[in-house]
C-alpha cells in the first residue's frame, strides 16, 4: 500500500503542477482551449489524493508498523477511533490531510460554481492546484512522506500522545484544517477575478458562501480547541494566547472583517481594493499559522518538532505574497470605487471602523506573537510575551469592537439623520445603562468586566430591537402572528438575521470571558474522608469530601481515579472523579508520562473543576487543584449560537432569489424595512 | 444467537425504562481507609502536602507573573497546578516561598528572579524602553488610522453638504460657479477619493 500511496503522491504532484501552470500558460499563448485541462487536472488530483489517503488509512488500520508514521503515532491497543484520526496526529499525515481536503474543495468548487462564472474557473483551478502542488512537494521533497518505511518492523508502535486521545482532538484539528484550507477557495476566486479582469461583483457572489463556510469552520475549530484545552489540559482555562492559538485567530479576524466590508462592495461598489487585500491577507495568514506550527520559529506547546518543512512554508508564503500583491498592484486602476462614502454617520463608516478594529486586533495579536523575535533582534534580549501582555493590549480593542457590533446595525446606509439616530439608539442605550446601574448596585467594580457586560446589554438591545421592529412591521403589513412573522422575517433575509444571531454569539462570548475574572482556585490535600469547603463567586458554598483512589486497567491504560463527593450549600450535588492515566502498550509496558483527566461538573452559572494532582507518598491521601469557574458553559453556548447564525446566513435560498426579491420590493417590504431604517 | 419476540420486546422496554429515568446523583460510596496505592507510579509523581502558603494570594499573584523554565510557556502557578510531570515549577515555587519567608516583597521576589533567570522570566515584558513599542504600537496605529479615517469622512461629508446646498439653492440666487472653482472642487474631491 505504501507503494500505491507514494505513486499516488507523485501522480498528484505532476497533475497539480500541470493544473497550476496551464491556465497561465494558455493565457500567455492565447490558447484558451488548453485552460479546460486545468479543471480536469483538479478532478484527477482529487482522485490521486483520495487513493493516497486510503493507502495511509489502510496502513494505520492494519497496524503496519513497518511504516514509520504508523509506528510513531499508533499502537495495537489504541482505540479504533484514534487509529483512524491518527491520520492527522503527526506532521506528515496532516500534510497529506491538507492536500486531500484542498483537492476535494477544489473539485467541489468547480462542480458547484455557476456557469455564469466559467471564465474564472480555470484560474480558480490553477490556484487550488498550485497550493496543492506545494503541499505535495513538501511531502515528497521535505522528507515528510507519510509512506516512508523503517528498516525493521517493531512489534508495536509508540502509541498516540495521551492528550490527543480525547474526542475534542478527533474533531478540533480537522475543523481548524477545514477552515484554513477552505480559505484557499475565496483566495482562488480573488486571483481568478484579477487574472480574468472580471472585477465586478461577480467573483464576490461566486465565493461568498465559501467565505462564510471557511469562517464557520474556523469558528468551530477555534471553539473546539478551547473546549479541548479546558477539558483536557487541566489548567481550568480555555485560551492561553499561545502562538498557535493566535495563529488560528488571525485569519478568523481578517475574514470577519471581510465578511462585513464585502457588504459595502455589494451594496455601494466601494472598498474593492480593500476587500481584495483582505482576502489575500487572510490566505497568507492561514499559511503563516501553519508555518508557525511547523517551523518551530516561535516556542509553542503545540509546535511540531523543528524541521526543514518550515523553510518550504516560508518560501511559499513569500512567493504567494509577492505574486498576489503584484497582481493587485497591476489591477489597482480597475478596482476604482463606484461611489464614495458620504457621511461619518453611515453604515459604511461604521463597517469601516469595525474593519479597522478587527484588523487592528489581528495586527496586535501578530505583533505580540512576533515581538519576542523583534526584541531579540533589536536588543539582543529574550523576552516572553504571555497572556498578561495580550490581555492588556487586546481587551480595550475587543471592547471597542463589541461596541461597534451594536452600533453598526443601528445606522442606515449612506447617511443617517439625527432624529433617526436618536430613535435607533434609545432602547439599546437604555438597556446598557440599566445593566450598568444593576451591576454597580450588585457591587461589581472591575472596569473591564463592567464594560463587557454593559456593552453586551447594549448589543443585545440592538439585536432585540431589530427583530422586534421587523416582526412588528410584518404583523402590521401582513396580519401575521408574531411567530409566523419571526419565521418569515428570518427566512426572507437569512443573511441579515443570521448575522444578528452571530452578534448574539459574540456578545455571549464576551459575557462568559469576563466571568472568568472571578475564577476561584485552591490547592488542597485530602485523605479519604477529609473535607474542604470553597465559596464560589456566586455565593454558593461547595464542600468536597475525598472518597478515595481506585486503580484499575481500562483499554490501553492503568487508571488511578480519585473521587470527591461534592455538596452545594449542604445538599448533595455530584460525585466528581478525576483521573491519572498511565498509558501502556500491548505488552503492558508503560509508554508516556501519566496524564491527567479533569473532573468537571458544568452548570449554567459555574463549573466545578477538579484536578487530581497526585498522591502523597504513594497513599490515597491526595492533592487536588479545585477551581470554580464562572460562566464557562456560556462560552460553548456562544459557540453554538455563532455556528447556528453562520449556518443561517449561508443557507441557500431566502431573499437572494430574484423572484422573492422582486416580490418584496413590489410589496413595499424593501422600502419599509431597509430603506428608511438600518439593515 | 437467536432473539425471540418476547425477549426483544422485554429488552426494548427495559432499555426504555432505563433511559427515561432521570439520572440519579450517585450515592457517595463508603469512604475506604487511607491506604497505599497498588501502583503509585501510575498515579504520577509523588506530591508534597499542600501548605497554607501554597494558596497565599500574594504567592499566587507573583507566580502568575513569572514563567516556568521547563519550556511549557506557562506561568509558574499554572504549570505547577496543571503539568504534574514538571519538576521545574515545584522547584521554582519553593524558591519563591524561600524568598517570601526571608521577608522579601513581591516586587523584590520578581526582581530577584529577573536577575537570576533574565528578563524572559517575566510573563509580560515591563512596559519601559523598547518594550513600550510592544504595548503601544497596535493601539496607536488603530488610533492613527481611526483619526485619519474620521478626518477624511468629515471632509467628504462637508463636501457633500456643500454640493447638496449648491444643487438645492434656487436658480436665481445661485452664484455662477467659475470653471476655476469647479476645477478646485474636483481636485479636492479627488484628494479624498478611496
Amino acid at each position: 500500500m505504501t507503494l500505491l500511496g507514494q505513486f499516488a503522491l507523485w501522480i498528484g504532484f505532476i497533475t497539480a503542477l500541470w493544473g497550476f501552470a496551464i491556465p497561465f500558460l494558455s493565457r500567455w499563448q492565447q490558447r484558451p482551449e488548453l485552460a479546460a485541462t486545468s479543471i480536469r487536472a483538479t478532478y484527477a488530483l482529487c482522485a490521486a489524493m483520495i487513493v493516497a489517503s486510503l493507502a495511509l488509512w489502510k496502513g494505520l488500520i492494519s497496524h503496519d508498523f513497518n511504516i514509520e508514521y504508523v509506528a510513531a503515532y499508533t499502537s495495537r491497543n489504541l482505540p479504533d477511533s484514534y487509529v483512524i484520526t491518527a491520520f492527522w496526529a503527526g506532521q506528515k499525515g496532516s500534510l497529506l490531510f491538507w492536500a486531500l481536503v484542498l483537492s476535494i474543495f477544489g473539485a467541489v468548487a468547480q462542480v458547484v460554481t455557476s456557469q455564469r462564472h466559467k471564465d474564472l474557473m480555470p484560474y480558480v483551478a490553477g490556484v487550488t492546484n498550485g497550493a496543492a502542488s506545494f503541499f505535495i512537494a513538501t511531502m515528497l521533497f521535505g522528507h515528510s512522506s507519510p509512506f516512508e518505511r523503517l528498516a525493521f518492523t517493531p512489534p508495536d508502535g509508540n502509541g498516540l500522545n495521551p492528550q490527543l486521545q480525547n474526542p475534542g482532538m478527533v474533531i478540533h484539528p480537522p475543523m481548524l484544517y477545514l477552515g484554513y484550507i477552505s480559505i484557499t477557495i475565496p483566495f482562488a476566486f480573488a486571483i481568478a477575478a484579477m487574472m480574468a479582469r472580471k472585477l465586478d461583483a461577480g467573483w464576490i457572489h461566486a465565493m461568498r458562501k465559501w467565505t462564510i463556510m471557511s469562517w464557520l469552520f474556523l469558528s468551530v475549530g477555534i471553539t473546539l480547541g478551547m473546549w479541548w484545552a479546558y477539558v483536557e489540559l487541566g489548567w481550568g482555562g480555555y485560551w492561553a494566547w499561545d502562538p498557535v492559538e493566535n495563529a488560528s485567530l488571525l485569519p478568523w479576524l481578517t475574514m470577519t472583517a471581510f465578511l462585513h466590508s464585502v457588504m459595502i462592495q455589494e451594496k455601494r461598489g466601494m472598498l474593492k481594493r480593500w476587500n481584495m487585500s483582505l482576502v489575500i491577507g487572510t490566505f497568507l495568514l492561514s499559511i503563516f499559522g501553519t508555518f508557525i506550527t511547523r517551523s518551530g520559529v516561535i516556542a509553542s506547546v503545540h509546535s511540531f518538532a523543528q524541521s526543514s518543512v518550515g523553510y518550504f512554508f516560508l518560501a511559499f508564503l513569500l512567493t504567494t505574497a509577492v505574486s498576489a500583491f503584484a497582481l493587485l498592484y497591476y489591477r489597482w486602476p480597475q478596482l476604482e470605487p463606484e461611489t464614495k462614502l458620504e457621511s461619518l454617520a453611515s453604515r459604511e463608516a461604521a463597517f469601516l471602523f469595525n474593519n479597522l478594529v478587527l484588523v487592528g486586533i489581528a495586527f496586535s495579536v501578530l505583533w505580540g506573537t512576533l515581538f519576542p523575535i523583534l526584541s531579540e533582534a533589536v536588543r539582543g534580549i529574550k523576552i516572553t510575551v504571555g497572556p498578561p501582555f495580550f490581555n492588556r493590549v487586546n481587551i480595550p480593542l475587543g471592547l471597542l469592537l463589541l461596541a461597534l457590533t451594536g452600533i453598526g446595525p443601528l445606522i442606515a446606509w449612506r447617511k443617517t439623520s439625527t432624529a433617526n439616530l436618536r430613535r435607533q439608539f434609545l432602547w439599546p442605550t437604555t438597556a446598557g445603562l440599566v445593566a450598568a446601574v444593576a451591576l454597580l448596585a450588585a457591587g461589581f467594580r472591575g472596569f473591564y468586566v463592567l464594560m463587557s457586560w454593559v456593552l453586551a446589554a447594549f448589543v443585545a438591545g440592538t439585536v432585540l430591537q431589530e427583530f422586534y421592529r421587523g416582526i412588528r412591521a410584518r404583523m402590521r403589513m401582513y396580519q401575521e402572528s408574531p411567530l409566523m412573522a419571526l419565521a418569515r422575517l428570518v427566512n426572507r433575509n437569512r443573511r441579515r438575521y443570521g448575522g444578528y444571531l452571530v452578534h448574539v454569539g459574540i456578545l455571549v462570548y464576551f459575557v462568559a470571558f469576563a466571568g472568568m475574572a472571578f475564577k476561584v482556585t485552591r490547592e488542597v490535600t485530602l485523605a479519604p474522608g477529609q473535607s474542604v469547603e470553597i465559596k464560589s463567586p456566586f455565593g454558593n458554598t461547595y464542600s468536597f469530601t475525598h472518597l478515595g483512589v481506585s486503580q484499575y486497567q481500562a483499554l490501553n491504560r492503568i487508571v488511578s481515579a480519585a473521587s470527591l463527593d461534592v455538596r452545594k450549600n449542604g445538599a448533595k450535588f455530584a460525585v466528581i472523579k478525576s483521573e491519572k492515566r498511565q498509558h501502556i502498550d500491548s505488552f503492558g509496558n508503560k509508554t508516556f508520562e501519566p496524564s491527567t483527566e479533569v473532573g468537571i461538573e458544568s452548570g449554567l452559572r459555574e463549573d466545578v473543576y477538579v484536578v487530581y494532582a497526585g498522591s502523597i507518598a504513594g497513599t490515597e491521601q491526595s492533592n487536588f487543584a479545585i477551581s470554580i469557574n464562572p460562566l464557562v458553559w456560556w462560552v460553548w453556548a456562544g459557540g453554538v449560537i455563532l455556528v447556528v447564525g453562520g449556518l443561517l446566513a449561508m443557507w441557500p435560498g431566502g431573499r437572494t432569489s430574484a423572484p422573492v426579491a422582486r416580490r418584496d420590493i413590489q410589496s413595499g417590504f424593501e422600502a419599509r424595512l431597509v430603506g428608511s431604517e438600518a439593515e | 444467537m437467536m432473539l425471540n419476540r418476547r425477549s426483544f420486546l422485554g429488552g426494548s422496554f427495559g432499555a426504555l425504562v432505563v433511559f427515561q429515568q432521570p439520572a440519579p446523583v450517585p450515592e457517595a460510596p463508603q469512604a475506604p481507609e487511607s491506604d497505599e496505592l497498588r501502583d503509585p507510579q501510575s498515579a504520577g509523581l509523588s506530591r508534597l502536602p499542600v501548605s497554607p502558603l501554597d494558596n497565599d494570594p500574594v504567592i499566587v499573584d507573583v507566580e502568575h507573573k513569572l514563567k516556568c523554565t521547563c519550556g511549557c510557556n506557562l506561568d509558574i502557578f499554572t504549570c505547577r497546578t496543571t503539568d504534574f510531570t514538571c519538576t521545574y515549577s515545584p522547584a521554582l515555587h519553593q524558591e519563591i516561598l524561600g524568598l517570601y519567608k526571608e521577608g522579601k516583597t513581591p516586587e523584590q521576589i520578581i526582581a530577584a528572579f529577573v536577575e537570576k533567570y533574565g528578563e524572559q522570566t517575566l510573563m509580560a515584558p515591563e512596559p519601559q524602553g523598547f518594550n513600550l513599542a510592544g504595548y503601544l504600537v497596535p493601539g496607536l496605529l488603530v488610533l492613527l488610522a481611526g483619526g485619519i479615517l474620521s478626518v477624511v469622512l468629515l471632509r467628504r461629508h462637508r463636501m457633500a453638504q456643500l454640493a447638496g446646498a449648491a444643487a438645492t439653492a434656487p436658480a436665481s440666487t445661485t452664484p455662477a460657479v467659475s470653471s476655476e472653482e469647479m476645477e478646485r472642487l474636483k481636485r479636492a474631491l479627488s484628494e479624498v477619493a478611496d
